[in-house]
């Protein structure tokens, strides 16, 4: 007995966009399946998970927390992905951006000017810029991979804030621990709602998510990325440069990651730690194709993704069920989206040994 | 040709070695076959007729069995047979030359014949048999050469060449000749009648009514899906076919003598350019100049340069020194694309997918591709999508693109309705200078017919263009002047009204010291 796959011919545009919300359904029915394995009432699990998060003010303004570094990160994959540039190294461009961004704000620690907020978002975006650019020099120059180079530098990112917060950016009063001093106000993100840790960077990630649509369906750029993405031969014949748009998606991506990292320093942070984010950079990747690679789409999977890992952190302290819930849940999500996009395009069959005549119509 | 097994006078009715009765297939949204019957008789080289999205692809992936009928029968030497899939119908001895080939380009001609052809596993021996075929039947081909360094024309020879190691009781050909000289054809035809000759049935696909009543027995023709009927080609003649097959006249296109060339629009002095492909043509001091108001062909076998001289003329491949290419008078060598569009230059390359045009884009998008610059569609960096709709409208009504809107994508078109949707696009920028290449390969008679009008009209109103061409009746019929590409050179160009078709094959074949020295320039 064999599998075979075959494709269904046309697929139409709705299903495309509705096959995630149909990954989200079979998702919540295994997660249900798998709490009641567990032993746990699956409603009562699926509450805590997935409502208890978000039914407070403070449980949004939480959420909208979590989504700002995924949303900013997957919009700059997207970019890239869509022109097969497959930067994977989000993760480590957003450590630069901490560390440059908030290496500033320890460098002017003493001072209180209202610039000080601005200069440290455009030097975590150029610190991101800059490790981004480095797998976009060794694409270009040498043809290396740059799945493998960014991926790598990653762990050189992690590992170069790990030296710089155990020396130069260490709190001198503080007592010898790994981390930075407290920023001060002036280097802190204003919270936008009271009684939330919602800052300013997510009305930052919203704007970035709306010039991210506008720029990929409507301008001329977005169009270049869009042919060279899909056939690069008739990017070359249209006269798209091939190395420009490299450069391009790769630098945006690395900035976009690079202002995600110095949000979170000066954000929920406030000081720079020997670990800045949770794989944010890495989940990302998962967020840029549940979102189908469209900004509206990253800005619905990101929201979704976050609740994934509050609902984690619910179910922890509610039902003392472990932390690896949370990836359990991120997994099912990818597993499932994939597995509606394989089978939405083709249907399975079961053939048994040779084939029959059975599609056979008399004339 | 006469054949005795075809007649009907001998003692018993022959046995068809290939029977289809109704046909019938639809995909979503066409039928693509309705009722087709069709009968094969063995040693018979058989015509399939019909324009594209005529249905004919279709019924040969039935025979092939890629796709399945959804109703009809199939029987093979009078038995009634399901033909489960390419492998089932191999066995049964059908061979088949696709149109559109299917190939590795990553490996080498000897490996990529080895994947379609069962049972031979040592390599030395397929590269031998491989050298000894292609010899005997006139298709040179170099077994350890990697596929994607070759040209279209070699490709072919591959497919060809992996059917004849099977030894075929029924060969189909897909548009075979389409990338083939003169003197190739003939010899195809040769290897085909040998191989009739020898009991082997043929299913010729093709548009090329000459060819058919050269070569063809019989012809069963196809339109919109349904058969038209059955006929003698060598009772018919190419009219009353051409009649058959598309339900009226197929206009033909005057070529106009232009008293008196106009400027020189694109010249060309003492081109050399490596090849980026490692197996790719080097150019050798290619020299010639293109005036306003002419058409000036380029004939030549695949691979003999044609795609380093078309990416140097079109910017994809930078040229070091920049006064070797001169259009409109600016030395425009190290220009990309885009900057020698602004001088004027417009371009349709030889492959539709993939290069002309963006598979998966709606024609909106597509018509942007190229005219983006020249038509000012782009306004503060962002798309003007209302101009762009209204330009692939003006694309669709003035060269009768055929398509359910203008939205929908380019790969829904047929390869002759994209053809002319390019070619639209391109010659409504209102070029200066429009270098087109293959203009018509594997389009149907009445879009070809239709190309070659509009190529004529825009030289008459004072463009210069460049026709660079495999098909030699195509070129005789537009061009005024031809050269001809052989090895990286090109011959000194000939007024086509002076010229010979064989004088033109025989420098295809690279015997220039028949027809002048090949490397003069002539302006």
């Amino acid at each position: 007995m064999l599998l075979k796959l075959e494709p269904r011919g046309e697929t139409s545009r709705a299903m495309v966009y509705l096959t995630p919300l149909l990954a989200i359904f079979l998702t919540l029915i295994m997660g249900a399946v798998l709490f009641a394995l567990l032993g746990h009432d699956p409603l009562e699990a699926m509450h805590a998970f997935f409502i208890v998060p978000v039914s407070s003010a403070y449980g949004l303004g939480e959420l909208g927390v979590k989504a700002t570094p995924l949303v900013l990160c997957a919009i700059g994959l997207a970019i890239g992905f869509r022109a097969n540039v497959w930067n994977i190294g989000a993760e480590g461009q957003l450590t630069l951006g901490a560390i440059f961004g908030g290496g500033l704000a320890l460098w002017f620690y003493d001072s209180d000017s209202v610039l000080l907020l601005p200069a440290m978002a455009l030097a975590g975006a150029l610190g991101g810029l800059a490790w981004a650019a480095i797998p976009a020099f060794l694409k270009l120059r040498f043809n290396a991979n740059e799945i493998l180079t960014s991926l790598m530098l990653t762990y050189v990112a992690t590992l170069l804030l790990s030296l710089l917060v155990h020396g130069p950016y260490r709190d001198p009063d503080g007592f010898n621990f790994p981390e930075s001093r407290l920023f001060e106000d002036s280097a802190l993100l204003p919270v936008m709602i009271e009684g939330t840790r919602l800052h300013l960077g997510a009305a930052v990630a919203v704007f970035v998510v709306l010039a991210a649509w506008l720029i990929l369906s409507r301008s001329f750029i977005g169009f270049q990325i869009k042919v060279i993405g899909l056939t690069p031969a008739a990017a070359g014949y249209a006269g798209f440069r091939h190395s420009n748009l490299v450069w391009l998606t790769l630098l945006t991506g690395g900035a976009l990651a690079g202002l995600a990292g110095l949000f979170e320093v000066a954000g929920p942070i406030g000081q720079i730690t020997p670990v800045i984010s949770p794989g944010y950079g890495f989940t990302a990747i998962i967020v840029a194709f549940v979102g189908r690679l469209h900004p509206i789409g990253i800005l619905g999977a990101g929201l979704l993704i976050a609740l994934s890992y509050l609902g984690g952190e619910t179910v922890q302290i509610q039902m003392g069920l472990p932390q690896a819930v949370t990836g359990v849940f991120q997994g099912l999500l990818l597993f499932f989206l994939l597995a509606c996009d394989v089978l939405i395009r083709y249907r399975i069959r079961w053939t048994l040994g040779t084939p029959k005549e059975t599609r056979r119509t008399a004339a | 040709m006469v054949r005795e097994t075809a007649s009907g006078e001998g003692t018993e009715p022959v046995v068809p070695r290939l029977e289809l009765r109704g046909i019938e297939k639809s995909f979503p949204g066409c039928k693509a076959n309705d009722g087709v019957d069709l009968t094969i008789l063995p040693g018979e080289i058989h015509a399939l007729l019909g324009e594209n999205g005529a249905g004919k692809s279709t019924l040969v992936k039935i025979i092939y069995g890629i796709l399945h009928a959804d109703a009809g029968t199939i029987s093979w030497e009078g038995k009634e047979t399901h033909i489960a899939g390419p492998s089932f119908a191999r066995n049964l001895g059908i061979g088949m030359v696709f149109q559109h080939f299917s190939l590795f380009e990553a490996l080498t001609v000897a490996e990529n014949i080895a994947l379609g052809v069962e049972g031979e596993h040592d390599m030395r021996r397929l590269e031998a048999r491989i050298e000894e075929v292609s010899a005997a039947y006139g298709l040179p081909l170099d077994p350890r050469r990697h596929v994607h360094s070759l040209s279209v024309g070699e490709r072919q020879r591959i497919e060809i060449v992996r059917c004849l190691l099977q030894n075929p009781r029924l060969l189909i050909m897909d548009e075979p000749t389409s990338v083939l000289t003169p003197q190739e054809v003939e010899t195809l035809f040769g290897t085909l009648r040998r191989l009739s000759s020898e009991g082997c049935s043929i299913l010729y696909i093709s548009h090329k009514l000459d060819e058919i009543k050269q070569l063809c027995d019989t012809a069963t023709v196809l339109r919109g899906g349904k058969f038209v009927g059955d006929c003698v080609p060598s009772e018919e003649s190419a009219q009353s076919m051409a009649r058959m097959m598309i339900g009226d006249d197929v206009k033909e296109p005057k070529a106009e003598g232009n008293a008196e060339p106009g400027e020189v629009m694109l010249s060309v002095a003492d081109l050399y350019l490596q090849s980026e492909d490692p197996f790719g043509t080097d150019l050798k001091a290619v020299t010639f100049d293109v005036h306003a108001g002419e058409i000036f062909g380029i004939a030549g076998i695949a691979g003999n340069g044609q795609n380093e001289l078309l990416a140097a003329l079109s910017g994809e491949q930078l040229v070091p020194d920049s006064a070797a290419v001169v259009i409109a008078g600016e030395a425009a060598g190290r220009l990309g694309p885009r900057r020698r569009r602004k001088l004027g230059l417009s371009f349709v390359p030889e492959e539709r997918h993939g290069h002309g045009a963006v598979p998966a884009l709606r024609l909106t998008e597509n018509a942007f591709l190229s005219a983006h610059l020249r038509e000012k569609l782009v306004r503060w960096g962002l798309i003007d999508f209302p101009k762009t709709a209204a330009y692939a409208q003006k694309i669709c009504e003035s060269f009768d693109v055929r398509t359910s809107g203008i939205h929908s994508e380019a790969s829904s078109l047929s390869g002759g309705n994209l053809q002319k949707f390019i070619i639209g696009r391109e010659i409504l920028q209102s070029p200066s200078l429009l270098i087109a290449a293959q203009p018509t390969w594997g389009v149907d008679a009445g879009a070809a017919a239709a190309i070659h009008q509009a190529l004529i009209d825009l030289a008459a109103s004072g463009a210069a263009v460049l026709v660079v061409s495999q098909e030699l009746d195509e070129l005789f019929a537009i061009s005024d002047r031809i050269a001809v590409m052989s090895s990286g050179h090109l011959s000194a160009a000939r007024p086509t009204r002076a010229t010979t078709l064989e004088e033109i094959g025989l420098l295809m074949g690279g015997d220039g010291t028949a027809a002048g020295e090949p490397m003069t320039h002539v302006a």
